[in-house]
């Protein structure tokens, strides 16, 4: 498929001898949300991880197949890169605490050693965050400390700091599971508008999140990617018997 | 079972008894236009308040479990179907009712040779029989049983098609019979809708059992993911 941004093919994560992502062929196509969900411990965040290059950060953690960007195989590339390119947001929204608002946004650049202008270094906060729907309730307050914000504005924060990297896809494992009702709308909103720009990846327990802010999603099952398929078919008429057990809450 | 799987076989449970309260209903009927009972044809008016009751009753039930929790895959298309064949039930029973006041008001006794001719019973007892079948299609989740009431529903259509004719022949005969052939025609029309409805729950059934045939255990094992 010519739009395709992300594919895996025979993509397998070990820790030691432990075979957690299975034999994963997914095809992912630009500016498109992908839901991914699946019993706890089933191998999600693994497989995330493997896709922008952090699984291998962990003593012992292995791979073994392809994770294509664009059509090439990001197991080929600078991993450092790969990382900037490939954004992630994790479950607790983690602004860095000694950074103000500011600094949170262009970290990304200062850890890599990347030197920026003030006068782009500018442009990018202001952009960021102004993609990250925060814009408007930071603008006067850019040098408070990033922990300062609520939950919600903290992960809206992170979200920033990772489009400040100009990234094609963007990672997020479980981003609102430690958010309010409220600001969990206002993440969810933003995934809406983020797609116009952005591929997103979310994984998440929230199904009705999942059915919500996605076009397709996937099932994962003891690492195996179950099913995938359009999130309207998958949450009406599931075709595994395993993702409608899950999804109706019937597992046992 | 889950909380949700508790609420659907409440729900179901209703569905049912509502099912065997309008049926009784379209009973009822047919012997007050045989007997010319109009006792029990007022008896069958004064139940449709139950029929109605228990459609908002059921409706209301869908709603919260709806709001509650959130059903997703055959559950939603339970729910989905559910609402929908309430709704059949309930004009079903409207029909009963119609059919009662008829005999409530109509002034003369129907005549047992229009009855005939018309073939009015016979199709009264395959709409009260496809009525059932139904029900136990829903019972079992049957859609093979679900798919023969699409079949059945043509000798309804048949009887109707042919009533004008002999309707106008029983007139033709006699025409005193005037008034009560044109009552019988009227029953014969509502008939038909019984079917219809019949047909519509039919669908229903089929629509939410059917996408629940899934790709089996194995075959989800190797290289399907790519979509
Ligand atoms: N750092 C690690 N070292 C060793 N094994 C790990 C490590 N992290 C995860 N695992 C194992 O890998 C498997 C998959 O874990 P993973 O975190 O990917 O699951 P998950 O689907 O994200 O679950 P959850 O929904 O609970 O977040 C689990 O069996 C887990 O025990
Ligand atoms: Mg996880």
């Amino acid at each position: 498929m010519e739009n395709t941004i992300v594919k895996a093919e025979n993509y397998n994560s070990y820790f030691g001898d432990n075979h957690v992502v299975k034999d994963v062929n997914i095809s992912i196509h630009k500016n498109e949300v992908i839901a991914v969900m699946g019993p706890s411990g089933c191998g999600k965040t693994t497989f995330l991880r493997g896709i922008n290059r952090m699984h291998e950060l962990i003593p012992g953690a292995t791979s073994k197949g392809k994770i294509l960007l664009d059509g090439e195989n990001v197991y080929d590339m600078n991993a450092i890169y790969v990382r900037a390119k490939i954004g992630m947001v994790f479950q607790r929204p983690n602004p860095f605490p000694n950074l103000s608002i500011y600094e949170n946004v262009v970290a990304g650049y200062l850890l890599n050693g990347i030197k920026l202008s003030k006068a782009d270094k500018d442009a990018i906060v202001e952009k960021s965050l102004t993609s990250a729907a925060l814009w408007k309730e930071v603008k006067d307050s850019l040098h408070k400390k990033g922990t300062f914000l609520s939950g919600g504005q903290q992960q809206r924060l992170c979200i920033a700091r990772a489009i400040a990297m100009q990234p094609e896809l963007i990672l997020f494992d479980e981003p609102t599971s430690a958010l309010d009702p409220i600001s969990t709308s206002s993440v969810e909103a933003l995934f809406h508008e983020l797609k116009a720009n952005y591929t997103l990846i979310i994984v998440t327990h929230n199904m009705q999140q999942a059915a919500r802010v996605s076009d397709r999603t996937a099932f994962f099952y003891m690492g195996e990617l179950v099913e995938f398929d359009d999130t309207k078919q998958m949450f009406t008429a599931p075709r595994d018997q395993r993702t409608q057990n899950y999804i109706t809450g019937r597992f046992s | 079972m889950t909380p949700l799987e508790n609420e659907i076989t409440a729900l179901k449970k209703e569905l049912i008894s509502m099912w065997i309260l309008v049926q009784s209903q379209l009973n009822k009927a047919k012997e007050a236009m045989i007997q010319f009972d109009k006792d029990l044809a007022r008896e069958v008016l004064i139940k449709e308040k139950r029929v109605n009751s228990f459609e908002l009753k059921i409706d209301r039930d869908c709603e919260n479990i709806f709001a509650l929790h959130c059903p997703v895959a055959i559950d939603l298309r339970f729910l989905l179907a559910a609402l929908k064949i309430n709704t059949n039930l309930e004009r079903t029973g409207d029909i009963a009712a119609s059919i009662a006041l008829y005999v409530v008001e109509s002034p003369v006794n129907f005549d047992a040779d229009i009855l005939e001719k018309t073939s009015l019973i016979r199709m009264y007892d395959e709409a009260v029989n496809i009525l059932m079948d139904t029900r136990t299609a829903f019972e079992k989740e049957d859609t093979v049983l679900a798919r023969s009431i699409f079949k059945r529903d043509d000798v309804l259509d048949a009887i109707n098609d042919s009533a004008p004719i002999s309707i106008a022949e029983a007139i033709k005969a006699d025409i005193k019979t005037l008034p009560e052939a044109l009552y019988v025609l009227s029953i014969i029309r509502k008939l038909e809708r019984v079917g219809d409805q019949s047909k519509n729950i039919a669908e229903e059934i089929i629509f939410y059992v059917e996408a629940k045939i899934l790709k089996h255990f194995e075959s989800g094992k190797k290289g399907k993911s790519e979509a």
